[in-house]
């Protein structure tokens, strides 16, 4: 699928970024690959402390500091301390302030339409990864059931990135796998089946599929290939 | 009802929390036995409960607890992880897309339809949160009673024998599980969205954000 490989390219160039400009390209590539008009990030460190970075036009950014949009913004009380994904449509857009803000908002090309996913890092830190579009509900809704889950992982991701720009943190290795994910993994890379594979580890075919869910959220990874590849890279797995 | 409720918001529903966290001490540690921490109101609580967990209740028609759930994404601490790693062979399971469910707990004037409708508000999340797999740890035998009620969970683990018999396991959603767990609840699928958008927001068609206002 060109849509999972196009994240394995964006994915790779996430893993290598260096600095905070680094993410605002990749956060335009993001875009590109879930079809979106809009891609933000957001993050409150532990320290309090605000970043954001992404697509809105400068101008939108701009005119939200000046009119403290934060306090009125639905997206905001939706997400704060909550670890589910919040389609907009679900927010209470009914007090006036919140309509001027959102009538505001499309007027600035926003988009009528938008995706939040709050994320709970450590030690009180805390951000929203949201996709913003211009649709009709039928089509937003078949774009959030194709696309919600690689959103989950883009956000967890990029926020996993963040976390290493953080000036008190020490650089954080990958973490490593555990035995069964690395032993599923190689005989995943030396080509056995998946059926294969949890008849020589006696596990269920789900259970190991679990496995696999868990090591490639761990390399950061969207999908088998991209974890195989990545744990070859960072050494984990030797073939 | 169900009720979707985050563990801030808990003070909202002052009576109904009250009545969950009794009916934990009495499921978990006058019935069940296990070493749980009751205060002094005959209220169980633990860690988790510290982390702000999402909560699936079942409201009597008296406003009172009939049944409840305990849910964490395992990309943050969790007891699969946190106790009861050798269960998954020493593999902490994390990704957001893996929530972890724990206290599953009826209350003794519960009907015999909450249990089913409780699994029901699993499904539930799962198929609005777009969450993939459930994990959670329980006792053996309530591996019959999960598949009375359409949700069976693939055994990862086993710890102990006979009665101290505890097992690690993983349910994954499918649309076709939803539908079977709703007859078998008994409650319409219409329902069950109903009350499930009466705690997250309706994203139905009704257009709350439409500019009409």
């Amino acid at each position: 699928m060109a849509h999972k490989a196009e994240l394995d390219r964006i994915l790779e160039a996430l893993d290598a970024t260096k600095t905070i400009d680094g993410l605002q390209s990749i956060v335009d590539q993001v875009c590109g690959v879930f079809g979106v008009d809009h891609a933000m990030y957001h993050w409150v460190d532990s320290a309090g402390d605000h970043y954001h970075f992404g697509t809105y036009p400068q101008t939108w950014v701009e005119r939200y500091q000046e009119m403290a949009y934060v306090r009125v913004d639905p997206v905001v009380a939706g997400c704060y301390q909550r670890f589910h994904p919040v389609d907009w449509k679900r927010l209470d857009w009914s007090p006036k302030p919140a309509r001027e803000f959102l009538k505001d908002a499309l007027e600035h090309g926003v988009g009528n339409q938008g995706y939040s996913i709050p994320i709970r890092g450590p030690n009180g830190q805390f951000a929203v990864f949201t996709v913003s579009h211009n649709c009709d509900d039928e089509a937003w809704e078949k774009l959030t059931e194709r696309c919600s889950r690689d959103m989950i992982l883009m956000a967890h991701y990029f926020n996993r990135k963040a976390l290493e720009f953080e000036p008190s943190r020490s650089p954080e290795q990958a973490q490593p796998l555990s035995p069964r994910e690395v032993d599923a993994l190689t005989l995943l890379a030396i080509g056995y089946s998946r059926a294969q594979v949890a008849k020589t580890l006696s596990i269920s075919e789900h259970t190991l599929r679990v496995y696999i869910e868990s090591a490639r959220f761990k390399l950061g990874a969207i999908n088998t290939t991209h974890a195989i590849a990545r744990a070859m890279t960072l050494g984990f797995i030797v073939v | 009802m169900l009720r979707y409720i985050y563990g801030h918001d808990l003070h909202n529903h002052a009576d109904l929390a009250h009545s969950m966290f009794r009916d934990r001490a009495d499921q978990f540690q006058a019935r069940l036995g296990w070493e749980v921490q009751v205060d002094r109101n005959g209220e169980e609580r633990d860690q988790y409960d510290q982390l702000d967990p999402l909560y699936v209740i079942w409201e009597m028609p008296d406003g009172s607890h009939g049944g409840s759930m305990r849910f964490l994404p395992t990309t943050g601490p969790v007891m699969v992880n946190d106790v009861f790693l050798d269960l998954a062979g020493g593999v902490p399971i994390c990704s957001p897309l893996i929530w972890e469910c724990t206290r599953f707990c009826l209350s003794p004037d519960a009907g015999a339809n909450v249990a089913g409708a409780l699994t029901l508000g699993g499904v539930e999340i799962m198929r609005n949160f777009s969450v993939q797999h459930f994990a959670g740890v329980f006792d053996r035998r309530m591996v019959r009673i999960y598949r009375s009620l359409g949700f069976s969970p693939d055994i990862i683990g086993t710890q102990g024998e006979g009665r101290e018999r505890i097992c690690l396991g993983l349910w994954e959603y499918t649309p076709e599980v939803y539908l079977n767990v709703a007859s078998l609840a008994g409650i319409a699928p219409e329902l069950s969205q109903l009350w499930f958008d009466r705690s997250f927001g309706s994203a139905s068609a009704a257009a709350p954000m439409a500019l009409t206002g």
